[in-house]
Order: C-alpha cells, then sequence, then structure tokens
C-alpha cells in the first residue's frame, strides 16, 4: 500500500513538470518578440522592456525562464496576469462558482446513472434498457458545443423555465440549467458503466453461491452484487469531478458564468500568457490529485487492491 | 463534449447467452465472420452506415444537394424566411443557412478524417512499442501518455491550436488538425496496447518466433492482425469525436477562421441573435449532432459485434 | 426475524421415512438463439442419509446443470425445467413457491462449488459471508452469527481461526477456501451437500485433504453427500455409488465397487479403460474416438452411438435404450449390456 502510493506519488510528479512544461512552452517559447507577445497589442517603450526583460528574466535561457517559474509556483506565486491582477486572486474570484456548478451536476449524473443503470443492468434486454442505451448513446454523441446552446433556447429562451445566463453570483436555480446540460456529458458513461458492471456481476459465480445460500434477491442484489458494481463507478464519478473542475469552457461561454473556464477562454484569446500558464498549471495540479484520491478510493473499496 | 475514453470502454448489448458446450463439427465460424453477421442484423448499425455514407457524400459533392452559393452573402436577406431557393432562409449576414450547412460538412470531414489518421498513426506507433518490448520502453511512453491526459482536453487543444495557427493568413486547417491528431491519440494508444499484450503472449507468437521470425515480422503479420479490430473501433469513435472538437473549437474561436465554413462557426455566429432567429442555430447544430452521432453510432456497433463476451 | 429452521418443520407433506432425496425423469433445456440445448433428458437419481453418490461424467454432460436445477438456482431464462420431479422427503421441489424453495436452501440442500476464488464474494469478509446465514435464516444478532463463524472455521480445521475470519477470500490458499467453502455450506447442518467438482482446481495432496474432511463431517451429520466430478480417481474412494451421465442421461448407475469391476456400459467401459496406468507402460493410450454431442443436436437413438464400440443398427434407429435392470440395484442404458459385462476386463 505505502509503495502504491510513493509510485502514486512520483507518478504525480513527473506528469505535473510534464504537463507544465509543455504549456509553458505552449505559450512563450520561441515566441519573435516575447516582449511584445506579453503585452498583447499595446506599444513598449525601451525603459518597459528593460523593465519586463528583468522581470521575466527574458535574456535568459527559456529552460531558466521555466525553472523561475516553477520555483514561484512552488512557494505558491503563480504569476501576474497581464490584466495586472494576481493569478490567484483571480483563480480564488472564479473557483467558487466553477466548482458549485461542477458539484451541482456530478449530483445530477451520479444520481440518474447509478439508479438507471442498476435498473438497466438488472433487465438487460428489456424495454427500459433499450430505451436508456439509444438515449445514452445519443448523449454521449452531442457534442455539449450544440447541448448548450441548444438547451439555453429551448428551455432558456422559448420556454422561460430556466433564466437563459447566469451572471456573477448566479442563484442555486440559475445554475441549473447549465448544471444538467454538464450532467447529460457525464450521465450517458456513468450509466453504461453501471450497467456493464452490474450486468457482469449479476453473471459471476458469487452471485451464484449467494443464491445457493438461501438469500432473497433483494439481498443478492442490493449487499453482494451492488458493492461490487459500484466499485468502478465511483471511481468514474471521481474522475468527472475532476474533469468538470477543469473548467467546463464551453458551458460557462455559452451560459456566461464567469468561473475558471471562462476567464480561461479570455485568457488564450487575450494572448495573456501568465493567466493562462498559471491557470493551467492550476488546474493541472487539481486534476493530478483528484486522480490520487480516485485511485485511493479504488484501493479503499476493492480489498484485492489493498493487500496488494 | 464526448470523451473518448469514455466512449471508447462501453457496455455489452442485448444478445443471450449460450452455455458452454462442444461446437458444432461442420461449419466453422470466424470471429469476423460471426461480428459481420450481427452486425448485418443491427438496425443501430444500418441507420449509422447510412448516415455516414450521405454525410461523406455531402462532403464530397455539395452541390449534389444545393445550388446555392454558401458565400453568396447579401445583407438585404438578412432573416429572410425559408423560401423554395433556401429551405432553411438566410442568417444574420443573408447567407443561405441550408447551403452553408451542406458545405459545412467537407471541413469537418476533412478535418475529422485527417486528425484521425494521424492520431491514428501515432497511437499505433506507441501501443505497438509499449505492448510488443515492454518493460522500459512501455515505461517511458506510458508516462508520455500520462503527461498528455494530465491537461485537459479542451485547455490542452486551445492553447496548441492557437500556438500552431500562428499565420493569420489561412483559415487554420492545418493548426486544428494537426492539434486534434496530436492530442487524440492516447486511447488508441491505449487500446492497442492492450491488444497487443494480449496476442503476444499467445501460443501461435511463441511459436512464429521459435520458427525464427523476427520482431518486425512477428508485429505485423501476427500480432497486428488480430488487435485491428478494436483499433478500428476506436478510430471510428474518434472521427466522431474529432469532429465534435473541430466544432467546439471554431465554436470557440481557436479553430477554423477567416471566412470558412464550419459548423462550429455558423453555431457561434448564431449565438448573438437567438431571441431573434432560431433557424441559423438549429439546423448547423443537427448537422453536426447527426455526423457526430453516425460515426458514434458505427463504432458502437462495431464493437458490440465484435465483443467476444456475448458469443 | 423467526426461526427459520422452525419453518422447514412445517413444510407440508415432509414425512420424515421417506427417500432422502428421489429425483425422477429430470429434464432441463436452454432455450437460446442458437437452438434448444437439451441439458438434462431424462435423469434419476435417489440418495440416502450418510450415502456418497458420485455423478461422474466429462464436461457438458449436464451433471452440474443437475446439481443447479435441484438447488432452483439454474438461470433461468435461458434454462428451465420442462419435466420430472425433485422430491426432498416426499416434497416435490419443483412444485414449492420460491419464498419455500428459498427456505429449503442451504438449510436442508446446500451446494459447494469448483472454484472457491471466484466462488467467494472478494470485497467481504469470510465472517461476513459466513455470519450471513446466521443473521438471515437465524436472525441471529452480528456477535452470536461472528461467533458461529469463527466455530465454523475450526470444524474445517482452518488454523486462527478467531483471527482469519476478518480475512478476505483471496487471502486465503486455495485449499483454505474450499474449506471455507464447506463450512459456509454446512453451517446450516444441511442433510443433502451437493459438491460440484470440489477438487478439480486444487493440487493432488490438498485434493486428499478435502475429500478426507469431508467424508470425515458426512459422516458425524450422517449426511447424504452428491459428489459431481469427472475424476475416476477421486471417486473410486470416496463414494458408495455411482451414477455416470452422458448427453444429459444417466447411462449406467451402480455401487462403486461392481462399477469399476464390471461395468455395464460401453461408455463406462470405455472411460475405464482410458485412464492410463503404469504396468501399460509404453503401449498406446487409449482414448474414446469422437466427441460428445453438441446439446442442441443429439444423436437420435441412444446418443453415444457415434462413438460405440457395441454399436449395431437398432442403437441408431430405435428410441434411447431404457434403463435395464442388470442387477438388484444396477441399471444401465444400454441394449448390448450382457455383452459389455461379459467381455473380459483388461484392468
Amino acid at each position: 500500500m505505502f509503495r502504491f502510493l510513493v509510485r502514486r506519488l512520483l507518478q504525480m510528479i513527473l506528469t505535473f513538470f510534464g504537463a507544465t512544461f509543455i504549456v509553458y512552452a505552449l505559450m512563450f517559447a520561441n515566441q519573435d518578440d516575447p516582449i511584445q507577445a506579453l503585452v498583447g497589442e499595446r506599444p513598449v517603450t525601451p525603459a518597459q522592456r528593460t523593465a519586463l526583460t528583468e522581470l521575466y528574466h527574458l535574456d535568459e535561457p527559456f529552460l531558466k525562464q521555466y525553472w523561475y517559474y516553477m520555483q514561484g509556483l512552488l512557494t505558491g506565486d503563480f504569476g501576474r496576469s497581464l490584466t495586472g491582477r494576481e493569478v490567484s486572486d483571480m483563480m480564488t474570484d472564479a473557483w467558487p462558482t466553477t466548482a458549485r456548478l461542477a458539484l451541482m451536476s456530478i449530483l445530477i449524473a451520479a444520481t440518474v446513472a447509478v439508479i438507471a443503470g442498476v435498473i438497466s443492468g438488472i433487465r438487460r434486454g428489456g424495454m427500459f434498457d433499450n430505451v436508456t442505451l439509444i438515449v445514452t448513446l445519443v448523449l454521449l454523441a452531442l457534442p455539449i458545443v450544440v447541448l448548450a446552446p441548444l438547451a439555453q433556447l429551448a428551455f432558456g429562451i422559448k420556454l422561460g423555465w430556466f433564466p437563459p445566463t447566469a451572471g456573477r453570483n448566479a442563484t442555486t436555480y440559475a445554475l441549473l440549467l447549465p448544471a444538467i446540460v454538464l450532467a447529460t456529458t457525464a450521465v450517458a458513461t456513468e450509466l453504461r458503466v453501471t450497467r456493464a458492471s452490474v450486468a457482469e456481476n449479476l453473471r459471476s459465480d458469487y452471485v451464484r453461491t449467494a443464491r445457493a445460500k438461501g438469500l432473497s434477491n433483494r439481498r443478492v442484489i442490493g449487499v453482494h452484487v451492488l458493492r461490487n458494481s459500484l466499485i468502478p463507478v465511483i471511481t468514474l464519478i471521481g474522475v468527472d469531478i475532476g474533469l468538470l473542475m477543469s473548467g467546463a469552457i464551453v458551458t460557462e461561454g455559452v451560459f456566461n458564468i464567469p468561473g475558471v473556464g471562462f476567464n480561461l477562454l479570455r485568457g488564450i484569446r487575450t494572448e495573456d500568457g501568465p493567466l493562462v500558464v498559471g491557470f493551467v498549471s492550476i488546474l493541472v495540479i487539481v486534476f493530478l490529485v483528484v486522480n490520487l484520491i480516485v485511485d485511493l478510493m479504488y484501493a479503499a473499496l476493492d480489498p484485492r487492491i489493498r493487500y496488494e | 463534449m464526448s470523451d473518448m475514453n469514455a466512449v471508447a470502454t462501453e457496455a455489452p448489448g442485448t444478445q443471450p447467452i449460450v452455455p458452454a458446450g462442444p461446437i458444432k463439427q461442420d461449419k466453422p465460424r470466424s470471429l469476423a465472420g460471426d461480428a459481420w453477421r450481427d452486425l448485418r442484423r443491427s438496425k443501430i448499425f444500418w441507420f449509422a452506415a447510412v448516415l455516414v455514407l450521405v454525410v461523406l457524400v455531402m462532403a464530397a459533392f455539395p452541390t449534389l444537394f444545393t445550388s446555392a452559393d454558401p458565400r453568396a452573402c447579401s445583407l438585404s436577406r438578412q432573416f429572410a424566411p425559408a423560401s423554395g431557393e433556401a429551405i432553411f432562409g438566410y442568417d444574420y449576414q443573408g447567407c443561405d443557412i441550408f447551403a452553408r450547412a451542406v458545405h459545412g460538412a467537407r471541413n469537418s470531414i476533412i478535418i475529422g478524417i485527417l486528425s484521425t489518421l494521424i492520431a491514428g498513426v501515432i497511437g499505433l506507433l506507441f501501443g505497438l512499442g509499449s505492448g510488443y518490448f515492454g518493460g522500459g520502453v512501455d515505461a517511458v511512453l506510458s508516462r508520455i501518455v500520462d503527461i498528455v491526459l494530465g491537461i485537459p482536453f479542451l485547455l490542452a487543444a486551445i492553447v496548441l491550436a492557437k500556438r500552431l495557427a500562428s499565420d493569420p493568413n489561412n483559415n487554420g486547417l492545418w493548426a486544428v488538425t494537426l492539434t486534434l491528431g496530436f492530442l487524440g491519440w492516447t486511447t488508441a494508444a491505449r487500446v492497442m496496447r492492450s491488444s497487443v499484450i494480449a496476442s503476444k503472449n499467445q501460443d501461435y507468437v511463441a511459436a512464429a518466433r521459435m520458427l525464427g521470425a523476427g520482431p518486425g515480422r512477428l508485429m505485423l503479420r501476427h500480432i497486428l492482425p488480430n488487435s485491428m479490430a478494436s483499433f478500428i473501433v476506436v478510430l471510428t469513435i474518434l472521427l466522431g469525436v474529432n469532429i465534435a472538437a473541430e466544432a467546439t473549437l471554431s465554436f470557440l474561436g481557436i479553430g477554423l477562421k477567416g471566412d470558412a465554413i464550419s459548423w462550429g462557426i455558423a453555431i457561434n455566429e448564431s449565438g448573438a441573435f437567438v431571441r431573434t432567429a432560431w433557424e441559423p442555430l438549429v439546423w448547423p447544430s443537427v448537422f453536426l449532432a447527426l455526423t457526430v452521432l453516425a460515426f458514434i453510432m458505427l463504432g458502437d456497433a462495431i464493437r458490440d459485434a465484435f465483443d467476444p463476451k456475448l458469443r | 426475524m423467526t426461526d427459520i429452521k422452525a419453518e422447514i418443520d412445517v413444510l407440508p407433506g415432509v414425512d420424515p421415512q421417506a427417500q432422502l432425496l428421489d429425483v425422477t425423469d429430470l429434464h432441463v433445456e436452454f432455450r437460446t438463439a442458437y437452438g434448444v440445448a437439451h441439458a438434462v433428458n431424462g435423469a434419476n437419481f435417489r440418495l440416502a442419509p450418510g450415502e456418497t453418490l458420485a455423478i461422474l461424467g466429462e464436461s457438458g454432460c449436464g451433471k452440474s446443470v443437475t446439481a443447479q436445477a435441484i438447488m432452483g438456482i439454474l438461470d433461468s431464462p435461458p434454462g428451465f425445467v420442462t419435466q420430472g420431479e425433485i422430491k426432498y422427503r416426499g416434497v416435490d421441489l419443483l412444485k414449492l413457491s420460491e419464498e419455500d424453495r428459498r427456505k429449503v436452501r442451504a438449510n436442508r440442500i446446500a451446494m459447494i462449488f469448483q472454484d472457491a476464488l471466484s466462488a467467494l464474494n472478494p470485497v467481504y469478509t469470510v465472517g461476513f459471508q459466513l455470519g450471513e446465514l446466521f443473521r438471515q435464516h437465524r436472525g441471529m444478532s452480528r456477535a452470536d452469527a461472528k461467533k458461529r463463524a469463527v466455530e465454523l472455521l475450526d470444524m474445517v480445521k482452518i488454523p486462527a481461526a478467531r483471527a482469519r475470519v476478518g480475512d478476505y477470500p483471496h487471502q486465503f490458499s486455495g485449499g483454505m477456501r474450499q474449506r471455507v467453502m464447506i463450512a459456509m455450506a454446512l453451517a446450516l447442518d444441511p442433510e443433502v451437500l451437493i459438491a460440484d467438482e470440489p477438487t478439480t482446481a486444487l493440487d493432488v495432496t490438498v485434493q486428499a485433504q478435502i475429500m478426507g474432511l469431508l467424508a470425515e463431517l458426512q459422516q458425524q451429520r450422517n449426511m447424504g453427500l452428491i459428489l459431481i466430478t469427472h475424476d475416476m480417481g477421486v471417486v473410486a474412494d470416496v463414494a458408495d455409488r455411482i451414477s455416470v451421465m452422458y448427453a444429459g442421461k444417466v447411462v449406467e448407475e451402480a455401487p462403486v465397487y461392481d462399477i469399476y469391476k464390471r461395468p455395464a456400459h460401453p461408455y463406462t467401459k470405455a472411460l475405464l479403460e482410458s485412464i492410463p496406468r503404469l504396468d501399460h507402460k509404453g503401449q498406446e493410450l487409449s482414448v474414446i474416438r469422437g466427441l460428445p454431442p453438441a446439446l442442441t443436436a443429439i444423436p437420435p437413438g441412444c446418443p453415444f452411438n457415434p462413438r460405440c464400440g457395441y454399436v449395431q443398427d437398432v442403437c441408431r434407429h430405435d428410441p434411447p435404450p431404457p434403463p435395464y435392470a442388470v442387477e438388484m440395484d444396477r441399471t444401465a442404458r444400454c441394449h448390448f449390456w450382457r455383452e459389455v459385462m461379459a467381455d473380459e476386463q483388461s484392468h
């Protein structure tokens, strides 16, 4: 168990460095005029040039620059956006909204997916199952770039059931439609995995043993099958949380939610290098940490892995 | 947006289970033969196949579907309603919505196919190398996969596409294609890797090796053919995913640019005026959705047909 | 929760004087997209307390399906019992409601399976899975159930039972796991134990230990034991009677010594002759040519006729042979059983 943890932590660190390096390189490497790129469209005076060169170590080799950046990261300094604000401030501003949205989505998705998935898994081939399969297939295939605007049009504008946009400090109800839209991206896979897991476990030998023990059908399914079946689903839900937290860029854009993804997109459009790199670094960390937690959960849920 | 990993590892279909027993001696059954027989009976397969065919024809010969010029826009026709000439009407700039939708297929299909091919080649090499050589090679390659997967897909795509599209003159087609190709290969690599590892341990490979086959021949003639089925499924689904991804990038303004015709751009442009007219939003969305759906359904149907657990 | 044991005793129709287990003319079929597989075609078994009946046969001959049908745990669909009676002390189990049938399982008739690793739930401790029986069927508290679980582990001779009761199945060795399965099956003191290939997955020395344990426990409880296997060596030591199955029928049934000394069915004879023997070293191994039939396409007449050394036209054209009475207590489904018995055995 301990070795497993150590191995995973080392992997995480490697991935973290690799991922941040790639993003850093993409944003900053081989620019003709890095200073112009840094300030974007505005003109630059020679005095500003010298100051910026010193501040961002632009006269030093690229790898050195990356090293300075990483040093900053490790001390909690995520840099300063071209707009002047500290990246960490912008993140603390944007984070809560995204987190709320993500959690709402996951709750909706997980509930629907597990309940429908278990029913489908038990009654495979039945009417409910076939309908669910087709619905999830369609949901899986529908890109969010189609779902979000159409949902906004149909339910926000035409039917008026929800406010078409959220904004700063949006109410929970205003976040409901975007949360449902986001949930549809997660529900399809979670449902299918639950269904497959339940169907597979129903066919396993220990179910036969449980029946031979004279246990009621309800107990066989509710106690024996479920506990085994939910292991892959719960870990998938964990991964989905990580994905959703990484900023539902399109959804936030369509519904005008000033969260992480929204700000990130704006940063990319305005070529705000430090902002992008800062945000992405944080998100990569979050992503990796969530994945680590998911792996640990897997070990906690499945005793076979625990004692490796 | 469709998560590649999610779509590629999916649920079995609804076939009944045959009890274990000796197989009839007279008619030899192969996996491919059985799979084709099941595919032929699947309604989803035929529906998807027809859709794919229609989209491919539309991409290759758009004039078969509409004689209107998608770029012949005139503000005098802004939001003009549907008519005999333009069955969906006109958008904000006075362009024929139907014509734009039909012509948009070409970019989507081209980018989809090219990026999937690139991803397929990279995935194949990575997966084959990882699976066949194992050990240190596998460790290094798998770490690379981890790093690529460490950045959430859309973020990486946006950053990469922006970087590659440095020249404002071209319409960004290669930037998008390369971006999707360089980021989309991971699932294909993983699937190929597991197939190769599974095949590598089979007796017939050991037999071939004993007869003196070198690694190249082993990989090409013995291991690869058996891994192709699931690899093809992954690529088919990836095609659908990439088409959706291109539309997403174009929607965000990072994909195709200039006066390129793309469903993503159309959806983006329609957003501001959706209260006035819903047609410019809905029709490109429908085309996009059906196209992506077709490829993903196709891949799904093929995968179900090949799933040995249902034999 | 009420004490289920008391309810069993008032199961209507139970006659303590009747045969412990009496299976007559059992037919089980599986309906699939590829056709109907006739897994069991008229099987008959009888079992008395303290007796060990071995059901012998190759893979796919219907022995496991029979056991599952007796227990009532057939996968249905696609499996269906289409004919026959399964009488436990005079009560036809097939006519019971599912509720009643469930009470019979584990309480009166129990079963153990071949691969204990997959047959035990990997995410619950052994103590939980044992205690579950007491909590569900006897209404015991968790603490009491746990105590009984430890006693059971002791009974099957698992060392350090109290420590091991909190362990998971994968933490036991193969032989230990099988002992846990035996403990689970015997927890509620059933009268019949069906063991479906209990030692096939174990190595030979462990096999002997497990069979010894089973024999000992059976004797202590005067339990009826049905042993399903394809291993003739195991059978010779342990069984009182043997039923040989082929293509879903019992083709020969006899006390164990009689069958080994003088088989009355060509299939049994061929099986015995195919056992490799040290004193035949250097000679060609004898095999039964051909393969068992697909259960969706059983040959007409006697199902063994394509592979039989004694085959005549009547075997192919007449209906399948009935169980001829060879001696008292012996039957064989072969028109030519006299010839088979008369032929000198090479062993």
